[in-house]
């Protein structure tokens, strides 16, 4: 199969995830085909073991599929190896994790220069000043220096959404971005992430297994049993 | 590495057990390798001091000095064997000093002597003895009389030399004729009479052995010849003391390892979940490693630090009966062993790292 060019940021076609578990095979993901445009939201809704996780983790780089084409921002990872998979999870795409996961002992700043520092194309001053845009955008400007066990959960969240942002990616995905939090925060977080997403021509899909935050993304696909529906 | 670097200044406790523990290692090694070379460098500083390529020992002497008898007769064979350019008398006889004003006897051993060894001038006058500085520990002065032995030969201090103790007792350099007075007055049982010595120390043409081999020949088999080495080994106890040391020293480089091995171990499991993060943000399992090799590393290097100035600052205070000796060699390879060590030991989560699975990162509450 050849690399077709695309302006989706997504495209996932014909998509299968097999797990092997002791004799059995256990399908996570069957024919999965999901195309997700440029600066396109959706919100990727179902029940645990559904198949949502397997799905955002291989259109994220972090599995390889069974069979299937997976292109991201026009790049075709599918036969990619791990060592490519993770300078492609470097360069083009953001994690937002369910459980936020900074770096326990950095600022909320520096929280953000990790992605450089890891191999990013900006270094110093230029990291830095991208670093501070971010998390001026996301209402952090006053807490640059703080850490994390200084911020409020839903600090804590935005400065995980900067993070994402950090390496211009062409996809961000979200791993339950609200799951810890309440409602009237759950929602700010969603407002800001459609706000961020869209005012960059991102694009972005989150899992989510709460239908109160779906109208915030352009649209919505059910999973069950590791099949996708519209 | 820069993230390594940040947890090591921010979160200094979370090492401080690691670093604590290597400290008293590496304090531990450095006594243990100061009281080797005490021991050592106290046992065998007047052969060391010698500047002579071989010993010639009596072939009956199983190569000890105490035992060794080169007669004037077997002494001009030696002279004369081929390649053999010069050769010096040497003897041994290990006694109690009284020291004036002090009641303990200080061990002392007095070395008669022909050629100057390094750092030693010529033999002094009859009944005057270069003495060395180890003595001072015992009281010993500049023109002191000393009373040695049952007899209490009386021989004066003239003057104060360094390394040069024989089994661990400090010397007394005297001309051959005072030596042989001392030893026949506190040891009427093994007299050694004019012109007798116990040992020659020899230099000459071609490497020690071939020289060795060429006197050994030139008695017909009546002497045993060693090189410098072979003779500093043959003391008794050298040997014994620099394996047990070294077994022990060995040992303990290993549990330095295990100590960093078990930390950095535990360190990576309970990182899995941020490391995990890390690998899905894009960082390889290189810089990881790489991560937790600096960190292991820069403990190492803190734990070396406290720990040789600690060593030092102990050793400061140890009475100078106790044969230890800080060398700063010493100190430099203790250094460098447990760097090496602790990186090593900080390879041991190698395999754990770079098994780390990046989508563990996804889906989990944790």
């Amino acid at each position: 199969m050849s690399a077709v060019t695309t302006t989706n940021a997504l495209e996932l076609r014909d998509v299968r995830k097999v797990y092997r578990s002791g004799d059995s095979d256990v399908v996570a993901l069957d024919h999965a085909t999901l195309t997700v445009g440029t600066d396109e939201i959706v919100a990727l809704v179902g029940p645990s073991g559904s198949g949502k996780t397997t799905l955002l983790s291989i259109a994220g780089g972090l599995l390889s599929a069974t069979t299937g084409h997976v292109e991201v921002g026009g790049e075709h990872i599918s036969d990619y190896d791990p060592k490519r998979l993770t300078e492609f999870r470097r360069r083009r795409v953001g994690f937002v994790f369910q459980a936020v996961n900074l770096v326990p002992f950095l600022t909320a700043r520096e929280n953000l220069l990790v992605v450089d520092e890891l191999g990013g194309k900006r270094k110093g001053a230029a990291s830095k000043a991208r670093a501070e845009l971010l998390l001026n955008e996301l209402g952090l400007g006053h807490r640059l220096g703080n850490l994390p066990g200084q911020l409020s959960g839903g600090e804590r969240q935005r400065v995980a959404i900067g993070r994402s942002l950090m390496n211009e990616p062409a996809l961000v995905l979200f791993d339950e971005p609200t799951s810890a939090l309440d409602t009237k925060l759950g929602e700010q977080v969603m407002q800001l992430i459609r706000d961020e997403v869209k005012g960059r021509g991102t694009a972005a899909v989150i899992v989510t297994h709460d239908e109160r935050m779906t109208h915030f993304a352009d649209r919505t696909v059910h999973i069950t049993d590791g099949v996708l529906r519209a | 590495m820069k993230l390594a670097l940040r947890e090591l200044r921010r979160r200094p406790g979370r090492f401080a057990v690691a670093t604590g523990a290597l400290t008293f290692i590496v304090l531990l090694l450095l006594f243990l390798g100061g009281l080797l070379d005490g021991l050592f460098l106290g046992s065998t500083g007047a052969i060391r001091a010698q500047q002579a390529d071989v010993f010639v020992y009596s072939a009956d002497s199983r190569e000890s000095f105490l035992r060794s008898r080169i007669t004037p007769e077997l002494r001009q064979e030696v002279e004369q064997a081929p390649g053999v350019t010069e050769v010096g008398g040497l003897g041994f006889a290990l006694v109690g000093a009284e020291v004036p004003g002090e009641d303990e006897l200080a061990d002392a051993a007095v070395i008669g002597y022909e050629l100057p060894p390094s750092g030693v001038p010529e033999p002094p006058a009859p009944g005057r003895a270069w003495a060395d500085e180890r003595l001072q520990a015992f009281g010993v002065d500049d023109g002191d009389v000393l009373l040695l032995g049952p007899a209490r030969v009386p021989i004066e201090v003239a003057g104060f030399v360094e390394d040069t103790n024989y089994l661990l007792q400090g010397g007394l350099w005297v001309e051959p004729g005072t030596w042989r007075e001392v030893q026949n007055k506190s040891r009427p049982d093994a007299r050694v009479t004019e012109g007798v010595f116990q040992s020659l120390v020899a230099t000459g043409e071609g490497s020690p052995a071939e020289l060795a081999a060429a006197i050994d020949d030139a008695t017909g088999g009546q002497t045993s010849t060693l090189t410098k080495d072979e003779a500093v080994d043959s003391l008794p106890g050298t040997r014994e003391q620099r394996s047990t040391f070294n077994l022990i020293i060995g040992i303990t480089f290993v549990v330095a390892g295990i100590v960093v091995a078990l930390f950095f171990a535990l360190l990576t499991l309970e990182r899995v979940g941020l490391y995990g993060v890390l690998k899905a943000i894009g960082a390889s399992s290189r810089q990881l490693v790489v991560g937790l090799l600096t960190q292991a590393v820069v403990v190492a290097l803190i734990a070396v630090v406290l720990g040789i100035s600690a060593a030092f600052l102990l050793g400061s205070v140890v009475p100078p009966q106790v044969p230890l000796q800080l060398r700063p060699s010493r100190a430099v390879t203790t250094a460098v062993v447990v760097v090496v060590v602790a990186a090593l030991g900080g390879l041991v989560s190698l395999r754990r790292v770079t098994r780390v699975d990046p989508a563990a990162a996804i889906g989990s509450a944790q």
